[in-house]
């Protein structure tokens, strides 16, 4: 068994927030960069070209990628053999507060979501899962809320064929069209319930977001990623959605076993400026 | 390569063709979801609201605070479509400009035309990028909303695209799918 102070918890929380908000996730800058030299469109590669620097700015001048500097999202996986000393839940909270705070981010959390009123910091959406091991890792992933807002579920029938959730999926980075801040990031969740769709379509975005080349193994799961990179690729929303061959730069999938009367498929878009940082206590 | 300067005159305006660059210095004021309920509601009820928009351009921003010494913290554009059940009603105030990122329906089109007003959009999601164009950043009205306020900000060529023009032509209308092997669009 192995003790982890909630103060120690908190903490990291705080770093965890300024980390993923001032310096863009590595594979997001690689994916950028390739599509900056493989995007054919003059304005589509300036405006890369601006998405580039802007990371660039952002880490030297420790200054937020962007402006919505999201609704904390936390994931918490807490090893069986872990004991958490102190309230898990405040210590979350109170990091997400000093680190908004201590960063210079945005207060952007409105305690009633119909009263509205004055926004504050806090406090994050918080999931937690429960894993085999001593350890704790913890991930937060701020998630801007002008992609948010273009989430998509489907229930569909479980006879459908693999095309028309392919169409759906493609539909949805549509719909989003130039709005959410292309180049997107599409992650799906298929399977489990409705709400866990959802769930898994999120948790999709915190996996790296790879390049396909020949050598990399073909699971059912990688080829449907591949394919609907590609055709989403030719919508032509491109940068800021002025067009170009650049309007995805990944599609992540999860799935889920599910029930033998549905399908549900899940998409939630991030926008260019997909940011997340972990730790492993 | 275009560069204008606040005011800005109908004339300025005018002269803007869709999908042109823009270099813009001046003053600008932010407001979003917010500010354009309150003051929607303030022009339908006939009351007096807190800045003349007569003239003015609006950028759809909620910047992050400022670290000591800089005048602003990232401060990009928020997404326009958003805004559009107001806009008409503030275009009939008199404003000349918006600055956003995405579209805007038929209705802000309609309206833009109207009033040979012009619609820009800015690098969307380059909050840190558009912050090194902004010199003063200063809350003017709405301050209770905190990031949602109306913020009054000194621009130094500002880089835009004109997003809708005063003739009503939509940046975002010719846009087709990529067919076959064809790799260039223009």
């Amino acid at each position: 068994m192995k003790t982890i102070p909630a103060a120690k918890i908190k903490e990291i929380v705080s770093e965890l927030c300024i980390r993923a908000n001032t310096i863009l996730r590595e594979d997001i800058l690689s994916g950028l960069k390739t599509a900056y030299f493989k995007e054919t469109d003059k304005r589509a590669r300036d405006i890369l070209k601006a998405v580039i620097d802007n990371a660039s700015i952002a880490k030297k001048e420790k200054i937020p990628i962007c402006q919505d500097t999201g609704l904390p999202v936390v994931f918490i996986e807490i090893g069986q053999d872990v004991r958490i000393k102190g309230n898990l839940k405040q210590a979350i909270n109170k990091g997400v507060e000093e680190g908004y705070r201590k960063g210079y981010l945005r207060s952007s959390v409105i305690g009633d979501p119909l009263a509205r009123g004055r926004s504050g910091y806090s406090p994050a959406v918080i999931h937690t899962e429960i894993v085999s091991g001593h350890k704790l890792k913890i991930t937060v992933l701020p998630k801007g809320f002008g992609c948010e807002n273009k989430t998509q579920l489907k229930m569909f029938n479980p006879t459908e064929k693999i095309e028309g959730i392919k169409e759906f999926i493609k539909n949805a980075v549509n719909y989003a069209g130039p709005d959410a801040c292309p180049a997107y990031i599409v992650g799906v969740g298929i399977g489990g319930t409705a709400d866990y769709a959802v769930f898994l379509a999120k948790k999709a975005l915190l996996k790296k977001v790879t390049r396909y080349s020949r050598k990399t193994q073909a699971t059912s799961t990688s080829k449907l990623e591949r394919d609907l990179l590609k055709s989403i690729n030719k919508l032509n929303i491109g940068p800021m959605g002025l067009g170009g061959k650049t309007t995805c730069l990944g599609v992540n999938i999860e799935t889920y076993p599910t029930h033998i009367a549905g399908l549900p498929v899940a998409v939630n878009i991030s926008c260019h400026a997909l940011r997340s940082a972990s730790a492993i206590l | 390569m275009k560069s204008l300067t606040t005011p800005l005159s109908k004339r300025d305006i005018e002269e803007l063709a869709v999908g042109e660059q823009v270099y813009l210095t001046g003053t600008i004021y932010t407001a979003r979801d917010q500010a354009h309920k309150k003051l929607a509601e303030a022009i339908e009820k006939n009351r007096k609201i807190p800045i003349d928009l007569n003239g003015k351009v609006i950028y759809y921003c909620g910047p992050t605070p400022a670290r000591p010494g800089k005048a602003t913290g990232a401060a990009g554009p928020t997404t326009s479509g958003r805004m559009d059940k107001f806009t008409p009603a503030l275009l009939k105030k008199g404003v000349f400009a918006m600055i956003g990122k995405g579209k805007r329906s038929g209705e802000v089109i309609k309206a833009i035309k109207k009033h040979s007003a012009v619609y820009f959009l800015s690098y969307a999601g380059c909050g840190a990028l558009l912050s090194t164009y902004i010199e003063k950043s200063e809350p003017v009205a709405f301050t209770e909303l905190g990031p949602e306020a109306i913020y009054k900000m000194e621009v130094r060529n500002l880089p835009l695209f004109v997003g809708i023009d005063s003739r009503g032509n939509d940046i975002f209308e010719k846009r087709a799918p990529i067919k076959g092997r064809k790799r260039r669009v223009s």
